[in-house]
């Protein structure tokens, strides 16, 4: 809602009261102010002329040379190119050291040998946004009215040193979308006096009802009237009406329709002028459009409805989108002389859902999605006449013909002091509470223990005790209200097990060197087929109106955002990516959603480039495999799980000989892998490996149950082993076999070399383990050691024909 | 013999100290003092002296070799000392050279942010509840008064995945499922970090995806003032103890009264940083909470908002473009 401060000043007393003023002050109770600007965007020294004389520039075709009068002693001489200029108009006129939008100084000038002394300017010159111009304003020199008054600054001629105080409405304060309600809400926070326009004025002539309104259901119109007008002369708005509807952000058309834009600011009542002379005469018909029924609004688009669009209609054709926009077959034009007026009430959700399938928001529908006051739905039309008779000279040729009624919603609503009190946690006096009411305007009867405040018709925003509550709050000042901390029963608050442990997850991974990122849970169609999710037969959950096709499904996978992620970075320089993400998947095996998703946390991470920043003292080795790995194994054993075991694995988007799948106990906890050299070189990355974990297998929140265990009194004996076997049997198998013969006496298996080449033979590969035997009771005996040595390689050349080195 | 003993003294103390080698103070050891040595031969003498002076001779003999040892011992440590000073010089680094890189990964803002906030709050004994990011319509919206086709819906525009389901728009959902799992067990104070989702171009200062944390408590005889003291101990703890904060009355349809919370920055003025408010008496019944008896204040705060505040970003894009020259800036937050 943008609020002319000269408008305003009409209807309250605002002596002493700037515009920046308000601003504070509705900020303070509840109306947020975006933006306070003066109209006039900078202009100077640029004053109403008029144009005696045009002449034909001698040495330039385009040109003209003007004569004109600018109420000073000389008519001064200006060299204009505008196509549209002529003698005998009145038009804005910068002379000679005026200033123009963007700090534009007017100089003499000569233009191809004329002599030019100022600037005829256009309405972009003056910098009228093209929001309130008509099409013919666009272009060429601004044509004043015939009745501007020569030498007059422009700055008053057109309101331009108007302020415009623009309003940010919440939702529930429709009563502010008209000038009335403004001033209403501006007289109670500063309590001055309040001098609204008298609306209801009644024409005294008795007439005929000359035409029937049929309302096909009383819900979706509960009260339509109406009134016909003849002998109006089409014309221009005076100027004061035009400046106020510039103000108001509305583009002047002609006096008919000016006057129905000009009352719909005023009350906040939203009319609309149809011309009779392209109407039946006989009826209006307020209907459901019928499925695909089409028509041609006013701004010349066709509109195809439904049914839940509402329709107007003369009986015969439709001429109007219902509280939309009105049809082009019965728009008001220069031929037209008699109008029907409409001013009515129509459903606030069937606008709205007609708005928003139409695509067409306008000044009407957003006040009538939000409810219009039923109490000015009369008041208005007979405000509207009483205005074209002033300015476009017309009569009533009809009674308002009123078809239904709505009743006046206004009920009490009952305040308790204590509930006030309780709900403020401070003390207001109740006079006062009874001052704020009478400020508001809210006829208070005070009980014993309460106020009994009767709301009136503008105000349906009040409706429960609450309400008045914050009515009484919001004047009182919020900033009278006191700090006090929370008492009564103590709660011990804090992270649950499951929460704390994401944290050490993070935290865990960020030790070992990995950057956090977050990316979008949104993502294209094909990310999630690219590579492998750690979910079977799921299904991308799509978004029914995706804004992008980047961001059109729920992520299955945290693993194509954070290759995007290393993506980014490589290309623009950061060759050295090291970066996890801990977030949610959406996980679902459902076509079409019937119940919720299943939501898991789950952890990724990527690197990529060398391992450190930088080594002067040896070669930088990349980041591989056994790094990520070792990441990985360093996170889990923080988290006091089983040890991990890694099987080989080849899921899509892969390496086939570089992944594993991550075991805890046979429950398959996550991936690590190095991407397909396909797939990185699609992303531009060198050798990259990523792993992805599903935290939900793992995490719970039961409390930790760790008991500690004593240190080994006794000595450890060492003993190391190589041996060779086929090079095709993972050294996993191999310790995971060791681990069974060695019995509970092993206490410690260390892997220290792996050796492929000439001396093991031709498809073999050496594998060198040291051992540590320790007994928790006693010290070992050389024989004892020897037997469970002896059992683990006995054990190895049974299963793996494994022979010693 | 006598004076063979003192002749031994005195080349023995010479030798001694004209050594320069650890090795070959070693062989003087073995020369003077060993089993064969040239002590010991003197003392083989002894046999030959008259019984009497032998005491004598034999005491003369030990601090002979008193003399000696220590003068071996003297001599050891300080060419010891010598060599280990000799080494060290050798062992000279240029301590100017990098050391070998040991990286700590950073936070994520967004996330070092919420650990920030979730802290204070516990700090005032709350716990932390989590909600699903696919909401129904009913906890989304219609158990927080927004009934479909209310006009607030459009303050916040969503991504439907069907009639039902959409992706939550707030975390004020979490207010609904928090309340509707305490069955009308008092007090509840939770707050609900998470992502939200509404239909919002990517630019510098609007973002599809962003991150609230709200907060509810519930209690009986709760007021506005404890929530005017929360919320201030909050900006206190998050923007230091001399800020100033002032509360605005707002909208929201799930709080009556509603308040928007603004600090004051020095250049740029009263800020908001978050909307808050009285749990509306509609929302408490719904969930089994009789408002007569209970009252109960909700906020919401904007993370990203309160991140671009406090580390003056300029564009809220950044936090999800995850540069790591970006990243790397926040390692110390």
């Amino acid at each position: 809602m943008l609020v002319s401060y000269e408008w305003l000043k009409e209807y309250v007393d605002l002596n002493g009261i700037s515009p920046e003023d308000i601003a504070e002050e509705m900020n303070r109770t509840g109306i947020e102010v975006e933006v306070i600007y003066t109209r006039d965007a900078g202009v100077t020294g640029v004053t109403v002329g008029y144009v005696q004389e045009v002449t034909p520039h001698p040495e330039a075709d385009r040109l003209q040379v003007c004569t004109v009068d600018v109420g000073k002693d000389q008519p001064l001489q200006i060299v204009c190119g505008a196509t549209n200029i002529a003698a005998g108009q009145r038009v804005p006129v910068a002379e000679v050291g005026a200033k123009l939008p963007g700090d534009f100084k007017i100089k003499k000038a000569k233009l191809r040998g004329v002599d030019s002394f100022g600037m005829i300017c256009s309405a972009k010159e003056l910098g009228l946004p093209d929001k309130v111009l008509m099409k013919e304003q666009m272009d060429g020199i601004l044509v004043l009215s015939e009745d501007a008054p020569i030498g007059t600054d422009i700055h008053s001629y057109m309101g331009m040193d108007d302020q415009v105080i623009e309003l940010q409405l919440t939702p529930n304060r429709s009563d502010c979308l008209s000038m009335m309600g403004v001033a209403v809400e501006v007289a109670a926070i500063f309590d001055r006096e309040l001098r609204l326009p008298q609306l209801d004025t009644p024409i005294d002539a008795e007439l005929a009802e000359t035409f029937r309104i049929e309302v096909e259901s009383e819900a979706d119109c509960p009260i339509y009237a109406a009134q016909t007008i003849t002998d109006l002369r089409v014309g221009a708005s005076p100027q004061w009406m035009q400046n106020r509807l510039i103000s108001a952000g509305i583009r002047p058309i002609n006096n008919i329709v000016d006057v129905t834009n000009y009352v719909m600011i005023e009350t906040g009542q939203p009319l609309h002028a149809f011309d009779l002379g392209n109407l039946s005469g006989e009826a209006i018909c307020i209907r459901r459009a019928e499925e695909n029924e089409v028509v041609t609004t006013l701004d010349g688009e066709i509109r195809t409805c439904t049914r839940d669009t509402l329709m107007i209609t003369d009986g015969e054709k439709p001429i109007a989108l219902a509280g939309i926009m009105g049809g082009k077959n019965a728009e008001v034009t220069t031929n037209t002389q008699s109008i029907l007026l409409e001013s009515a009430y129509f459903d606030p959700t069937l606008t709205r859902v007609a708005s928003r399938q139409t695509g067409l928001r306008t000044d009407a529908s957003s006040r009538f999605e939000k409810g219009v006051d039923p109490d000015k739905i009369i008041a208005a039309i007979h405000r509207a006449r009483q205005l074209l008779e002033q300015i476009a000279g017309g009569s009533a040729s009809s009674q308002v013909v009123v078809k239904g009624s709505l009743e006046r919603n206004e009920f009490t609503v009952d305040l308790r002091h204590s509930q006030l009190i309780k709900v403020l946690g401070m003390d207001v006096k109740e006079e006062q509470v009874m001052d704020i009411f009478r400020r508001l305007r809210l006829e208070t009867e005070q009980m014993t223990d309460h106020y009994a405040v009767k709301i009136p018709s503008r105000r349906p925003d009040i409706k429960i005790e609450v309400d008045l509550i914050e009515e009484v709050a919001r004047l009182y000042g919020y900033d009278q209200i006191p700090t006090s901390l929370l008492w009564g029963k103590q709660t011990p608050g804090g992270l649950t097990r499951n929460q704390h442990t994401r944290r050490i997850i993070r935290r865990s991974l960020r030790a070992l060197g990995l950057n956090e990122v977050i990316t979008y849970s949104l993502t294209s169609e094909g990310a999630s087929s690219a590579i492998a999710s750690l979910h079977e037969n799921e299904k991308s959950i799509a978004i029914a109106m995706p804004m992008s096709n980047e961001h059109a499904y729920l992520r299955t996978s945290l693993l194509p955002h954070l290759i995007k992620t290393a993506s980014y970075n490589v290309k623009h320089g950061n060759h050295r990516v090291r970066i996890f993400e801990l977030g949610k998947t959406y996980i679902t095996t459902e076509e079409q959603l019937t119940k919720l998703p299943d939501e898991r946390f789950e952890v990724a991470g990527l690197v990529t480039g060398p391992i450190t920043p930088s080594i002067w003292q040896k070669q930088q080795p990349q980041n591989d495999f056994f790094e990520m790995k070792g990441i990985i194994e360093a996170m889990l054993s923080r988290l006091g799980l089983a040890e991990p075991t890694f099987r080989e694995e080849s899921p899509i988007g892969f390496h086939p000989g570089r992944t594993a799948g991550i075991y805890i106990e046979n429950q398959k906890i996550g991936l690590i892998g190095q991407l397909h050299p396909k797939l990185a070189q699609n992303m531009d990355l060198e050798e990259t490996v990523v792993f992805q974990l599903d935290l939900e297998t793992f995490l719970n929140d039961e409390m930790d149950d760790l008991i500690y265990a004593p240190i080994g009194k006794f000595p450890a004996v060492t003993r190391d082993l190589a041996l060779v076997v086929d090079e095709a049997i993972p050294v996993g198998s191999v310790k995971e076999k060791i681990k069974e013969a060695g019995g509970a006496l092993l206490e410690e298996i260390t892997l220290f070399d792996v050796y492929v080449g000439e001396q093991v033979g031709e498809g073999k590969k050496s594998v060198a383990f040291s051992f540590v035997y320790r007994s928790k009771e006693r010290t070992l005996t050389d024989e004892e050691v020897q037997a469970a040595h002896d059992a683990i390689v006995q054990s190895l050349e049974v299963t793996f024909d494994a022979k010693l080195r | 013999m006598l004076e063979k003993l003192h002749t031994l003294q005195a080349e023995a103390e010479t030798a001694i100290l004209e050594t320069n080698d650890i090795t070959a103070l070693r062989d003087l050891k073995v020369k003077y003092l060993g089993k064969k040595g040239e002590l010991t031969s003197i003392l083989r003498g002894m046999g030959g002296l008259p019984a009497e002076e032998r005491p004598q001779m034999g005491k003369v003999a030990n601090e002979v070799r008193g003399v000696i040892e220590s003068l071996l011992i003297d001599r050891e440590t300080a060419l010891e000392e010598a060599e280990l000073e000799e080494r060290l010089q050798l062992e000279k680094l240029d301590v100017t050279l990098p050391g070998i890189s040991q990286e700590i990964g950073t936070a994520h803002p967004l996330n070092s942010m919420i650990e920030k906030i979730e802290d204070i709050f516990i700090g005032m004994g709350f716990g932390v509840a989590e909600g699903p990011e696919v909401e129904t319509d009913q906890y989304n919206f219609e158990a927080l008064n927004l009934p479909k086709e209310h006009p607030a819906r459009d303050m916040q525009d969503s991504f439907y995945i069907n009639p039902e389901m959409l992706l939550r728009t707030h975390t004020s959902s979490v207010q609904i499922r928090t309340l509707e799992a305490k069955k009308g067990e008092a007090p509840v104070r939770i707050i609900c970090p998470g992502k939200v989702y509404r239909r919002d171009d990517d630019d510098a200062t609007h973002s599809h995806q962003f991150t609230q944390i709200e907060g509810l408590v519930v209690d009986q005889n709760v007021s506005m003032s404890e929530l005017n003291g929360v919320l201030f101990a909050f900006a206190q703890k998050m923007f230091g103890a001399g800020i100033e904060m002032r509360l605005r009355p707002s909208f929201f349809p799930f709080t009556e009264p509603s308040v928007e919370v603004d600090i004051y920055h020095p250049e740029k003025g009263w800020i908001e940083i978050l909307g808050a408010g009285m749990v509306h008496p509609d929302v408490l019944a719904r969930v089994g909470y009789d408002p007569e008896v209970y009252t109960g204040f909700a906020f919401g705060v904007g993370v990203e908002r309160i991140a671009i505040l406090k580390y003056d970003i300029d564009d809220i894009r950044q936090l999800y473009t995850n540069d790591l020259r970006f990243l790397d800036q926040f390692k110390s937050v």
